[in-house]
């Protein structure tokens, strides 16, 4: 057990890049904590994944032991946070582990929306934030502006914010003894029942469901009764430890220490982020504050390419959820795309990073429909349903009214470009709030906007009409009311679910041109013509035609080879298999691919 | 032509006979062809009676088509040995249909003399067209006068049956030069005249040059030139009664009403194909192949499917659907019409039914029929040897 006096407990918040994990490696490396000769090259970032696209999906943390300049050792527990705004409760919930945070920033690339959107999530948590800018060692480095931002944000003098590089080790010293210096120490109460934060969890194959904790008050011992607060649940404590980063089990984990617990438990969904753990014995009165449900906030159908791959994937799917208690999902059956899974996502990247394991972890081919939020449907008798689909939608005579969920965003860029991102916000009902120039030339603009008009393709259109220097945030602002309709679209007469939408009715005409559009160019000629059509309820919104085929047939017979013709028809008819018939018109199974990806014009 | 002559055919034996020999091979060709190899003919000639004479006997043939190659390039003399060698073999009806391939390029009087000697009675001309420009890029080495001389040479010679091809969709065509062509053609009152869309083979000149971005034949193009012929022959008293086949009332080419009825033909020389006794069967495509294998005693067949029963009543709807007057009721149309995509068939006005036949009714949508035939109750097509 270690005196509170002697323990730094502290998160890094930075963008995608600008080298946390790079610095977490040199932390490591500086404190002993693993050899360079063991080090592999960012550790903490242990899925592939995440080594890929170099961005943190689960936060995991590490017990450093360093011995100051006084002369004492301090124990020093970094906690990893997720660096994305859909994992924003998981980011929360490894803040409030912590009393101190270092924000980070590239001294080439300046604040981000991200580090901004993490640094006043830090700030709110009334944490010890120390600024440091990073990679001075670059070409395009200045760190002056850098610093010069983050104080914009933060406060205090620019030549209080750190300067080092990670990469080289310049200036990593005297970051450690700034964390020991300004991070304050934990004030736990000893003798008091136990309280410890569970901020992350994870599946391991042979010991269940390991719990990463922060003690706040009492003692966590091994072979304790638990109680789990929120989720009312009893687990004995089978082991407990520290990760160093390697897992060392102790007896017991005082106030103010952070390490890891095992109780037995399987199953990832009954233990809750952020939930409190206390004595069974000796409850605490009150849990820890903060406790939430992560609630998906975007959909989306996905369906086997092969029909025969159903099961497969729901496999795939269980097997996911082992480590991601956030990913939900319902079977669906769509008259297009046949069986598959309605899955609810925290946000758009974690859409992706779930698409995406699928299919190269499991080696699935998948189509996914369109991304849709969550509506809330108010009945007449004043219920409200949770739409997880436009089909679900109820008729409008039943209905009074739909609300949709707006996110609160902040868009961080080069002012020079604060004309375009007016125009592209506002072109998305975005409602424009503040305008904060950070400095005279990188200026955060705020303001709330329906989900529904960012999960489409609304950052790559920032990108493209910020020349990628924009960057993005936002966190869920509750629900408003809006005037939404349904738009479905018929061929031949027959709606096709799986191209069924909920957009704003002054949208609804541009999405119906655009599908049908599209489709028409993605459905081969049938024997009759093809009426392509987009409908509000019964009204036609928009109309193209797929002709009918004129000409389907070998002029000449090969001089009697009537068998290399049935050969060639038979080919051909093989090839319409991978057709999927909607009512009487074949349409081939690429069309509804094609159809619901997100353009990129 | 009345349902009835036509399905009497189911009765005929034919012969196609193969030639495989072209002064130069078309860029868009992809039959069994050679060219500059005419001094094989005779020994070729030679292989094709060996062939003949080792055929099981049959019944009397009631025709027997030449075709290419350019037959007509070829020494009359040898087309006479091979002629000699089927009638030897199993005889010719009375008034038998004996029908070649011409080129208009060297079709001379003293030519067609020989051959009507020799016992030909019908001639079908690769015309391609009356447009000299067209007929340039589909590398024709003749002009649309030569096609109205060779007619000439073939009436005065004493042809009384003479057949024109016609290909349609050229890129460099227009509706104009096709209208044109189509009325020049019918001014050379032939008897017959066949009208055959351009297609795109692969691993021909023309395959190659479309791959490499030439322009290639547009399918609504040629779907209006099509019926641009059908109701300019018409008018002029010509009745379709194939896909791609048009005739005076009584000058449908026999041979291919055999094919059609699901009659009997033997198929001799390299690449040939024939039916005979429930079995489709091929021979090898390589004319040095062929005349080492008939030479050496052995069989020049690459492979067979066996087509019997069921198969073989579907394949009686399969050939018989080119036909304008469709195929009779039995087994196979009942089945047919009873599954779905026969259903949306007739629904989409494709499809025809009635006194007590089907019909195609939209002849350019026939593969889209035979498409839907070929799923009918497992595959029609079984392979019991390939080579």
């Amino acid at each position: 057990m270690t005196d509170q006096a002697r323990i730094r407990n502290f998160s890094i918040v930075a963008h995608i890049d600008h080298g946390k994990s790079t610095l977490a490696d040199r932390l490591l490396e500086k404190t002993g904590a693993v050899s360079a000769r063991e080090m592999r090259e960012q550790l903490l970032d242990s899925m592939d994944l995440e080594r890929e696209r170099g961005i943190t999906i689960k936060a995991q943390t590490v017990r450093l032991e360093y011995e100051a300049n006084d002369g004492q050792t301090y124990v020093l527990n970094l906690i990893d946070t997720p660096g994305h705004v859909d994992f924003s409760y998981e980011v929360s919930r490894s803040l409030a582990a912590c009393e101190g945070a270092l924000l980070l920033v590239d001294a080439a690339q300046g604040v981000q929306a991200q580090t901004l959107a993490n640094s006043y999530l830090a700030i709110a948590a009334g944490l010890e934030v120390i600024p440091a800018v990073n990679k001075i060692d670059l070409p395009a480095a200045d760190p002056d502006r850098a610093a010069a931002e983050l104080v914009g944000i933060i406060g205090g003098s620019p030549n209080d914010v750190l300067r080092m590089s990670a990469k080289t080790g310049d200036g990593v010293d005297d970051l450690l003894e700034t964390l020991v210096k300004e991070v304050p120490p934990p004030k736990g109460e000893l003798d008091a029942p136990l309280r410890a934060l569970v901020f992350d969890s994870y599946f391991d194959a042979y010991r269940g469901v390991v719990c990463y904790v922060r003690v706040v008050d009492g003692h966590l011992e091994s072979g304790d009764a638990l109680r789990f607060m929120a989720t009312n649940e009893v687990h004995d404590a089978t082991e407990i430890g520290f990760l160093r980063p390697k897992a060392q089990a102790v007896p017991t984990l005082g106030p103010g220490e952070v390490g890891y617990l095992i109780t037995g438990v399987k199953e990832i969904d009954r233990i809750k982020v952020g939930d409190t753990i206390t004595s069974d014995r000796r409850p605490a009165d009150q849990a820890l504050p903060g406790y939430d449900e992560p609630k998906p906030m975007v959909y989306s159908g996905l369906f086997p390419t092969d029909g025969d791959d159903f099961e497969k994937l729901r496999e795939a799917l269980e097997k996911l959820r082992l480590n991601d208690a956030s990913l939900a999902w319902d079977p669906e059956t769509s008259k297009a795309l046949g069986f598959g899974f309605r899955c609810g996502f925290l946000g758009l990247l974690h859409m992706e990073i779930v698409r995406e394991r699928l299919e190269r972890e499991y080696d699935l081919d998948l189509v996914a429909t369109a991304p849709s939020v969550a509506y809330r449907v108010t009945m007449l008798d004043g219920d409200v349903k949770e739409l997880r689909s436009p089909q679900d939608l109820p008729e409008p005579n039943d209905r009074r009214g739909i609300s949709e969920p707006y996110v609160k965003a902040m868009i961080l860029g080069p002012s020079e470009f604060v004309g375009p991102i007016m125009e592209l916000a506002t072109s998305r009902r975005a409602i424009v709030g503040n305008m904060n120039y950070l400095s005279p030339e990188r200026v955060e603009l705020d303001f709330e906007i329906p989900l529904a008009e960012v999960v489409f393709d609304f950052f790559d259109l920032l990108k493209s009409r910020t020349k990628g220097y924009a960057s993005l945030d936002y966190e869920p602002a509750g629900y408003r009311e809006s005037d939404l309709v349904k738009v479905d679209i018929l061929l031949n007469g027959q709606p096709v679910d799986a191209f069924s939408s909920i957009v704003h009715r002054d949208n609804a005409e541009e999405y119906g041109k655009k599908m049908t559009g599209r489709l028409r160019n993605l459905i081969p000629r049938q024997l009759f013509d093809v009426p392509i059509q987009a409908a509000i309820g019964g009204r036609i919104i928009s109309r193209e035609t797929v002709r009918a085929k004129r000409k389907d047939v070998t002029a000449k017979c090969y001089g009697g080879d009537i068998s290399r013709k049935k050969k060639l028809l038979q080919r051909q008819k093989e090839g319409k298999k991978r057709m999927k018939m909607v009512g009487s018109v074949e349409v081939p199974q690429e069309a509804f691919v094609a159809a619901l990806q997100v353009e990129d014009e | 032509m009345n349902p009835g002559d036509a399905d009497r055919f189911v009765e005929a034996a034919a012969a196609y006979v193969h030639i495989p020999f072209c002064s130069a091979v078309c860029p868009y060709c992809d039959f069994a062809v050679v060219a500059g190899q005419d001094h094989v003919a005779p020994r070729y000639v030679g292989a094709v009676c060996a062939e003949v004479q080792a055929a099981d006997p049959w019944r009397p043939l009631e025709a027997i088509f030449f075709g290419g190659g350019t037959p007509s390039n070829v020494d009359p003399a040898l087309l006479g040995r091979i002629v000699e060698a089927l009638v030897a073999r199993h005889g010719i009806t009375n008034g038998a249909e004996l029908s070649l391939e011409a080129n208009p390029e060297d079709f001379s009087i003293e030519r067609a003399s020989q051959l009507r000697q020799i016992g030909f009675n019908r001639v079908s001309f690769g015309a391609q067209s009356f447009d000299d420009t067209v007929l340039a890029s589909l590398g024709r080495r003749h002009l649309a006068a030569d096609i109205e001389d060779s007619v000439l040479a073939a009436r005065k010679a004493g042809f009384d049956n003479v057949s024109v091809d016609l290909i349609y969709g050229t890129p460099g065509e227009t509706d104009q030069s096709w209208g044109q062509s189509l009325r020049r053609a019918v001014t050379v009152a032939p008897d017959h005249i066949s009208c055959y869309a351009l297609t795109v083979e692969r691993g021909t000149p023309l395959g190659r040059a479309v791959s490499a971005g030439a322009e290639a034949p547009d399918s609504d193009v040629q779907a209006n030139r099509y019926e641009t012929a059908d109701r300019i022959l018409t008018s002029n008293g010509f009745d379709r009664y194939e896909v791609s086949n048009w005739s005076k009332p009584g000058w449908e080419c026999r041979y291919n009403l055999t094919v059609w009825a699901q009659g009997e033909f033997e198929a001799y020389g390299n690449g040939a194909h024939g039916f005979r006794e429930g079995r489709r069967y091929r021979n090898v495509r390589r004319i040095d192949a062929y005349i080492q294998r008939v030479e050496s005693g052995a069989s020049p067949r690459a492979g067979h499917d066996t087509v019997t029963g069921w198969e073989a009543e579907l394949d009686r709807l399969f050939v018989g659907l080119r036909r304008t007057v469709g195929v009779a009721e039995g087994p196979g149309t009942e089945t047919f019409l009873a599954s779905a995509e026969g259903k949306t068939l007739v629904d989409a006005g494709v499809l025809g039914v009635g006194d007590g036949r089907i019909r195609v009714t939209r002849p350019l949508l026939t593969d889209a029929v035979h498409r839907s035939l070929l799923a009918l109750d497992g595959p029609i097509v079984k392979v019991d040897s390939d080579a």
